[in-house]
């Protein structure tokens, strides 16, 4: 089937594109998205090592579910923050968030 | 047509899948067309775990990304209803720089990936079940488990109490 460097190449694709969403977005929303996308790469670079390279192939499943969980709490938080940045600033453009105090 | 040819063929089609659903992701302006996109790079992705040998971890990407955090961004969009408000302008030089670094990322990461000798290890197992990960996870990954556990505990209620504070605070 396809080798290791077809899925590496996949996943560092990915991981750029996600790279230029988080540097070009001002919306937090769309900035949390290509974060997802970025992670979703790691996840494919750790499947194919795993598959390709590694002694044990549970491990690599187990790291990208560890990888997955994470992604979740970090989606939750990250949402409930927008939340209550649009409360307070009535916007969710990172541009207007420059001020720290409550 | 035989097996391998239309699996390679199957393999290709789900590739583009996730890249025009990854760009969809990025690229347009409206918020929900980048929901809509993630959720297809996310299954495009999960199909690719397919190939790389798990069914399981397909059946994972499915249900955590694109079951739940998918819906989860779809949530906060509605609450955050940002789709009224105005949409400032790109600013070009912004934009041009961001490409740039990402192009130049993309660079380097290719240049270390074919230049590097992967060498896979000596001896290989071929215990692909859900039983050995099961079992992993409650043996030697205990410890890890359980800290991811408290994790995503800390990060519930942190989400709760940082979304239900300022509620009460503003009103």
């Amino acid at each position: 089937m396809n080798s290791l460097g077809t899925y590496l190449f996949i996943s560092a694709a990915l991981f750029s594109l996600g790279l230029l969403g988080v540097l070009q977005r001002r919306n937090l929303i769309g900035m949390l998205i290509s974060i997802e996308l970025m992670l979703n790469a790691a996840n494919i670079n750790f499947m194919a090592f795993n598959r390709f390279l590694a002694p044990e192939p549970a491990v690599g499943q187990i790291i990208t579910l560890f990888v997955m969980s994470l992604a979740a709490a970090e989606a939750a938080i990250g949402l409930s923050i927008i939340l209550a940045l649009f409360r307070m600033m009535h916007s969710i453009n990172v541009e207007r968030a420059q001020q720290l105090k409550g | 047509m035989n097996t391998e040819s239309f699996a390679q063929m199957a393999f290709w089609i789900l590739v583009g899948l996730t890249f025009a659903g990854a760009a969809i992701a990025v690229f347009p302006r409206n918020i929900l067309y980048n929901v809509l996109g993630l959720a297809l790079a996310l299954s495009g992705i999960g199909g690719i775990y397919l190939f790389l040998g798990s069914f399981f971890i397909a059946m994972m990407q499915l249900l955590i990304y694109v079951g739940a955090i998918t819906v989860a961004i779809v949530f906060a969009i509605m609450l955050s209803r940002p789709l009224h408000l105005e949409i400032p302008k790109r600013a070009v030089p912004k934009v041009a720089m961001a490409a740039a670094a990402s192009f130049l990322f993309f660079g380097a990461i290719l240049g270390v990936l074919f230049r590097t000798q992967w060498t896979p290890a000596t001896e290989r197992g071929t215990d692909w079940s859900v039983e050995t990960i099961g079992h992993l996870l409650l043996t030697r990954y205990d410890l890890v488990f359980e800290v991811i556990s408290l994790v995503l505990l800390v990060a519930i209620i942190g989400a709760i109490v940082t979304a239900g504070f300022t509620r009460r605070l503003s009103s």
